[in-house]
C-alpha cells in the first residue's frame, strides 16, 4: 500500500468502497459507491481518478465512477 | 473568591424517592429515606464531628467520633451508620457526647506529632479541626508511651508523600482505593496498635506497588499523612477555580487550587458530572508540562526547514504567515491551503480555525485528529441512528446489567470511567470483553469477565456478525422494539443476511479464532442478560472496516432493544479531551458544525449570511489526502493547531514526504513537536490553564474551561487565530470566548440553548440543547431515533488487505497506557515518565522463545512500510502471533511501521493490524538515528544555536 502512487491509491479507495457495498445488487452498490464519493471526496480526487487509473477499478467501482462523472457533468451544465 | 475546601457531608447521598422527616437538635429536617443521620445533619447546616467518614465513601463506623443520642434508642450510636427514621429525634451535642468525643480525640492525639505550626496541612487538617470541635484541652495519657512518630515516610511517588507518623488509621485511603478507584492497592496491615497502611507487600512502596497514582487516597486523607508534594513546597491554596481536564475524553472537572498565579494542586470537583469527584494520575498530577523548559513562548519563523528558527515578535510572525498564505493562494488557488484543528483546544478555538480555513482560505480543506480515531463513529452512528455521537451519559453504566467492551481498554485510556465501570461490575453486572489482548478488565481484583473473546486482529465485523447470527437464529431479537423504532424492511434484509450459514460462529471461527461456543454464550448473555450496554474504542474504529464495525455494534443494540434508556446504549469512548467538540464544530472537510453536509444549500447559506462570504460547496481534503496532494503539488500550505501528525499519523515516511513538499507549514503548539521539524512558522500556544472556553467530552457534555493564570505566550489560542484571520483580511472582533460560543449557538441547531451564562450556572450541558431539549440530553433516542427509524446496515466481513506471510508472520496492534497520553507531548514532560519512560513491545513467550528473545532485549520491529527498534516485554497478555506496543515516545516512532490501509468510509488508519516481524537488535535503527539528528537540527533556535557553537 505504501508503494502506491496517489493515482493508484485513489483507485484502491474506490474499489474498497465498492467492496464494502458488496452484498447489494451491483447497480445499487454502484449507486451507493458513487454517492459516497460525491459526499466525501475532494473534486481533485475525483478528477484524479477519472483521469487516472480507471483500468484498476472493479466493475462496480467503474460503474460508480461513470455515475459520478455524469453527476459532475450535469452540475457543470 | 477565597479558598474554601469542598463541602463534605460525611456519607454518600441516598437516591430513594421517599422522604423522611426527623428532628436534629430541635430543627425539623426532611431528607430522602436511607440518608444517614450524619448527612442529614450536614445538609441542614449542622456538623457532627467525624474522622473516618467522607461522602465519597461508604460509611465505616470506626472512629467513634460521630456518636449521637437518639430519643428512645439505647447508647450512643454512630451517626454515620444510623439511617434516618420518620419522627426520629436526634441530639448531636450533649455533655455525655462531649466527654466521649474528647476521650476519642485524646487517644488519637496521644500518638500524633504536635508539629501543627510547621505541618503542611496546618489550617487544612481535619484532625486539627476535630480536636478544636470537641474542645480538646489536654491529653491525659501524655506522650511518652509507645507511638508511631518515628515511622519513616515513603516519598517514592513523584507526586505525593506518605508519612505514616501522622496516620490515624481511619482507613479512608484503603477504602478510596477500593470503592472509588477499584485498584485495591492499599490495605491495613497488622492488628490493634500495630495496624498500619500498606501499599501491597512489606517490600513495596507506593511506586513499586499496584498503586496507579489516581490521588483518591490523597483526597480522602484527613491529615497530612498522604499529601501532594506541591502542598509542601508551595503552601496552602488561597483560591480555587473549577475547570476541565485537558487529557482524555472523560472530561473530569477539577478545582485548580491556586496561590497567586501558581497552581498548587488540581483536586477533583465533587460536583463534576463526568467524574463525580474522581481523577487519574494525568489530570490530577501531570500538569507540570505547562512550565516545562521545552515550552516555547516566543513566535519563530524560518524560510527553510533546514535553517535554525529565528525568534520574532508576534506582529512579524503573523504578518509573515499571512503573506505566505496569500501568496500561495494567489499562485495556486484556495484549494492549495488547508488546516488541522486541535482536538485538545476548546470548541471556540476549533470553530475559529475551521472558520478561518473556510471563510479566509476559501476551501473546505479542514480536518482534525478524529480522522485517525473516531471518524468511523461519526459515519457509523450517523448512518444508523442519525447522530455522530454516543447515546448515553457515564452515569448510565450504573444501570447496566451486561457490559460489552470491545476494542477498548478503559482502565488505561479512560481511567475515571473505567473505575466507574468496575464499581458496577463489583455490584454484579456481567462483563464481555472483545479484545485480542488480556486487558486489565478481563481479570483484576474482584473483576472477571464472563467472556473474553480474544479475537484475531482485523476480525471485529466477523465476530459481531456472528453474534448477530446467534441472536437472530435463536429467536432472541426484540421484535417489538424493532417494529416500533426501526425500519422493518431493512431489518428483514439484515436478519436474512446474518442468518446465513456463512455468518455462523462455527463457520467464522477459523477466521476469528474465537471458539464458537464462547461466542454463542456471549451473544446470549448480551441479548438476554437485562440492560446491555456496549462501550468501544479505537480497537473498533482503527481498522479497514472501522465504520462497518460501528454499524455492526449499532445493529446489535437495535436488534436487542438496548437503546433509549439508562443502562444500555452505544458508547464510543472518545479519546481526547475535545475530539467530540472538534467534530461538533465542523472540523471535517465535508461538514459544517452540527454535522451538516457542506453541499446542503440551506445550511451553507446560513453560514454565508453570518460570515459575509461565499463558501465552497464541495468537500475538501482529509489529512491523508492533504499529504497525497502535497506530494503531487496541488496542496501547499497548512495551518496546524495543536496536532502532531508526524508522530500520530500512520506511515511516518509518507507524512514526512507530504510535509516536506509543502511551502508553508504553520504549527501552533506548546512545544516544538515532531511536525514542527517541517514547519516554517511556529506560533506558541496556550495551555488549558491559560484560556477560557469549553470542551465537550465523550458524553456530549459541554463543560467550561476557565483561565486560572495568564498565558505564558501572551494570548489564548483563539486570539492567535484571530490575529491570523485579521492579517488575512477578515474582520474579527471577538473579545472573549463566550462571544464565539454565542456564534456557535446561533449557527448550530444542537447548540441553540448553550451559552456561557448557563454553563456558569449549571456546570455543564449535554447537547442537543434546544427547544426540543431545553435542559440538554443525557440519553439520546429516547422516543425515537434522530434519523426517524433506526437503520440496520448489512456489514459483510471483508478481510483486510494487510496480510501476514513468511516475511511478516506476526500481527502488531497498538494502544495506550495509563500514565502517558497519546504522543506524550504533555505527559513526557512531567514526572509520569517514572512509570513509562519508553514504549515497549509486548510479545508472547512462545514467539519470544522462537526468536531467542528475553525480557528487556532490544528488538527490531519491521513491517512492509518501515522498521524501528524498541525493548521487548515478554508477556502472555497477548496471544501467540500478536504483538502490541504504545506510541507515546517519538524515539520509537511506532508509526514508521504502520501502513496506509484505512477504513473504507473515512480513511481512519488501520493502526490495529500491521503485519510485522520481530528480530533481535543491538540498538537503534539507522532511520531512528537519522531522525534524532534531524530533530536536533530542526529544533535549533538562532542565538541559542550560535551560543552552542
Amino acid at each position: 500500500m505504501s508503494e502506491m502512487s496517489t493515482a493508484e491509491r485513489l483507485a484502491y479507495m474506490a474499489n474498497q468502497i465498492a467492496r464494502n457495498f458488496g452484498t447489494l445488487p451491483d447497480d445499487k452498490a454502484a449507486e451507493e459507491t458513487a454517492q459516497h464519493i460525491v459526499d466525501f471526496w475532494d473534486p481533485r480526487m475525483i478528477e484524479g481518478l477519472l483521469n487516472g487509473e480507471m483500468q484498476r477499478l472493479s466493475p462496480v467501482a467503474l460503474r460508480a465512477m461513470e455515475i459520478v462523472a455524469a453527476h459532475r457533468s450535469h452540475r457543470a451544465a | 473568591m477565597g479558598y474554601e475546601p469542598q463541602a463534605d457531608f460525611g456519607t454518600p447521598p441516598s437516591d430513594a424517592q421517599a422522604q423522611v422527616t426527623l428532628t436534629i437538635d430541635g430543627r425539623a429536617v426532611t431528607v430522602p429515606a436511607g440518608t444517614t443521620v450524619m448527612r442529614a445533619a450536614a445538609e441542614c447546616g449542622g456538623s457532627i464531628p467525624k474522622l473516618c467518614a467522607t461522602d465519597s465513601l461508604k460509611q465505616f463506623g470506626s472512629c467513634r467520633l460521630c456518636l449521637v443520642e437518639i430519643d428512645g434508642a439505647r447508647g450512643t450510636p454512630a451517626s454515620c451508620t444510623t439511617p434516618v427514621a420518620e419522627g426520629m429525634v436526634v441530639h448531636t451535642q450533649t455533655p455525655r457526647l462531649q466527654k466521649l468525643r474528647r476521650g476519642v480525640m485524646e487517644l488519637y492525639i496521644s500518638d500524633h506529632p504536635l508539629d501543627c505550626l510547621t505541618c503542611s496541612d496546618n489550617n487544612d487538617c481535619e484532625l486539627q479541626d476535630q480536636a478544636a470541635a470537641v474542645g480538646l484541652r489536654d491529653v491525659r495519657y501524655g506522650y511518652s508511651g509507645d507511638n508511631h512518630l518515628g515511622a519513616m515516610p515513603d516519598i517514592s511517588n513523584p507526586y505525593f508523600d506518605f508519612d505514616p507518623s501522622k496516620c490515624i488509621v481511619c482507613s479512608r485511603c484503603v477504602r478510596a482505593c477500593d470503592e472509588v478507584q477499584g485498584t485495591l492497592a492499599l490495605t491495613i496491615d497488622g492488628r490493634g496498635f500495630g495496624s498500619k497502611v500498606s501499599a501491597g507487600l512489606a517490600s513495596d512502596d507506593f511506586l513499586s506497588s499496584e498503586c496507579v497514582s489516581c490521588g483518591a487516597c490523597v483526597q480522602a486523607c484527613p491529615t497530612a499523612t498522604l499529601q501532594e508534594k506541591t502542598m509542601k513546597e508551595i503552601g496552602k491554596p488561597e483560591r480555587s477555580v473549577v475547570t476541565t481536564c485537558a487529557y482524555c475524553g472523560v472530561g473530569c472537572t477539577f478545582r485548580a487550587e491556586m496561590r497567586g498565579e501558581q497552581l498548587v494542586r488540581m483536586v477533583p470537583w465533587k460536583d463534576g458530572k463526568a467524574n463525580r469527584g474522581h481523577s487519574c494520575v494525568k489530570g490530577r498530577f501531570a500538569w507540570g508540562y505547562a512550565n516545562h523548559q521545552d515550552r516555547i513562548t516566543t513566535p519563530m519563523i524560518r524560510q527553510s526547514i533546514d535553517e535554525p528558527w529565528r525568534e520574532v515578535s508576534w506582529d512579524e510572525a503573523i504578518a509573515y504567515a499571512a503573506s505566505e498564505l496569500r501568496r500561495i493562494k494567489a499562485q495556486h488557488g484556495a484549494r492549495a491551503l488547508g488546516g488541522i484543528t486541535s482536538s485538545r483546544c476548546t470548541n471556540e478555538e476549533t470553530f475559529l480555525v475551521q472558520k478561518l480555513i473556510r471563510a479566509g482560505f476559501g476551501a473546505n480543506n479542514v480536518d482534525t485528529c478524529a480522522r485517525v480515531c473516531h471518524s468511523p463513529t461519526g459515519y457509523g452512528l450517523k448512518t444508523t441512528f442519525g447522530t455522530s455521537a454516543g447515546t448515553q451519559d457515564f452515569d448510565s453504566v450504573m444501570d447496566a446489567d451486561v457490559i460489552l467492551v470491545i476494542g477498548a481498554n478503559p482502565t488505561d485510556a479512560h481511567p475515571v470511567f473505567g473505575s466507574r465501570m468496575k464499581r458496577r461490575l463489583r455490584e454484579g453486572a456481567k462483563l464481555i470483553v472483545i479484545d485480542p489482548r488480556r486487558t486489565d478488565l478481563v481479570k483484576s481484583p474482584h473483576i472477571e469477565a464472563q467472556h473474553h473473546l480474544a479475537l484475531q486482529p482485523g476480525t471485529n465485523v466477523a465476530v459481531l456478525t456472528a453474534m448477530a447470527h446467534v441472536i437472530v437464529t435463536e429467536g432472541l431479537a426484540n421484535e417489538g422494539f424493532i417494529r416500533e423504532r426501526c425500519d422493518w424492511d431493512e431489518y428483514q434484509d439484515w436478519a436474512a443476511f446474518v442468518a446465513q450459514a456463512r455468518n455462523a460462529p462455527e463457520f467464522l471461527e477459523a477466521v476469528t479464532r474465537v471458539p464458537a461456543a464462547e461466542l454463542r454464550a456471549a451473544a446470549r448473555l448480551y441479548a438476554t442478560g437485562g440492560n446491555g450496554a456496549i462501550y468501544y474504542g479505537l480497537g473498533v474504529t482503527e481498522h479497514s472496516q472501522g465504520s462497518s464495525t460501528v454499524m455492526a455494534i449499532a445493529n446489535l443494540a437495535m436488534v436487542t432493544g438496548n437503546i433509549g434508556r439508562r443502562g444500555v446504549g452505544v458508547n464510543p469512548l472518545r479519546g481526547q479531551n475535545n475530539v467530540q467538540g472538534a467534530c461538533d464544530m465542523g472540523s471535517f472537510p465535508h461538514e459544517l458544525s452540527g454535522y451538516r453536509h457542506i453541499s446542503d444549500e440551506t445550511t451553507r447559506k446560513l453560514f454565508e449570511a453570518d460570515w459575509g462570504v461565499t463558501l465552497d460547496p464541495e468537500p475538501g481534503l482529509r489529512i491523508p489526502n492533504m499529504l497525497d496532494a502535497a506530494v503531487d503539488g496541488s496542496f501547499r500550505a497548512i495551518y496546524i493547531q495543536g496536532e502532531d501528525i508526524l508522530q500520530s499519523d500512520p506511515n511516518t515516511h509518507h507524512v514526512a514526504a507530504g510535509l516536506r513538499a509543502m511551502e508553508c507549514v504553520i504549527v501552533q503548539d506548546l512545544f516544538l513537536n515532531e511536525t514542527a521539524n517541517y514547519a516554517h512558522i511556529f506560533l506558541p500556544g496556550s495551555t488549558f490553564l491559560e484560556k477560557n472556553g469549553t470542551f465537550t467530552n465523550a458524553e456530549r457534555r459541554i463543560q467550561p474551561v476557565r483561565r486560572v493564570m495568564e498565558p505564558a505566550n501572551g494570548y489564548e489560542d483563539w486570539e492567535v487565530t484571530q490575529l491570523l484571520a485579521n492579517a488575512m483580511g477578515l474582520d474579527w472582533h471577538y473579545g472573549h470566548a463566550s462571544e464565539i460560543l454565542e456564534e456557535i449557538a446561533r449557527l448550530t441547531p444542537t447548540f441553540t440553548g448553550v451559552n456561557w451564562e448557563r454553563l456558569e450556572a449549571e456546570g455543564s450541558l449535554q447537547w442537543p440543547v434546544n427547544a426540543a431539549h431545553p435542559d440538554g440530553s443525557p440519553i439520546m433516542h429516547v422516543d425515537g431515533f434522530v434519523r426517524g427509524k433506526g437503520k440496520f446496515v448489512v456489514t459483510d466481513y471483508v478481510p483486510t488487505d494487510e496480510k501476514t506471510g513468511p516475511r511478516f508472520p506476526l500481527l502488531l496492534t497498538t494502544g495506550r497506557i495509563l500514565s502517558q497520553y497519546n504522543v506524550g507531548a504533555q505527559t513526557r514532560r512531567t514526572d509520569n515518565t517514572a512509570w513509562h519512560p519508553e514504549d515497549l513491545l509486548e510479545i508472547h513467550p512462545t514467539d519470544a522463545e522462537n526468536r531467542g528473545l528475553r525480557n528487556g532485549d532490544w528488538v527490531k520491529l519491521a513491517s512492509r512500510t518501515g522498521e524501528t527498534t524498541l525493548r521487548a516485554l515478554v508477556t502472555d497478555r497477548v496471544a501467540p502471533g500478536v504483538v502490541y506496543t504504545t506510541f507515546h515516545h517519538p524515539t520509537t516512532q511506532a508509526n514508521v511501521v504502520t501502513t496506509d490501509y484505512s477504513d473504507w468510509a473515512t480513511n481512519c488508519p488501520e493502526y490495529k493490524v500491521t503485519a510485522v516481524q520481530i528480530t533481535p537488535s543491538n540498538g537503534l535503527t539507522g532511520w531512528q538515528e537519522d531522525y534524532e539528528a534531524l530533530s536536533r537540527r530542526s529544533r535549533r533556535i538562532a542565538d541559542h544555536a550560535e551560543a552552542a557553537e
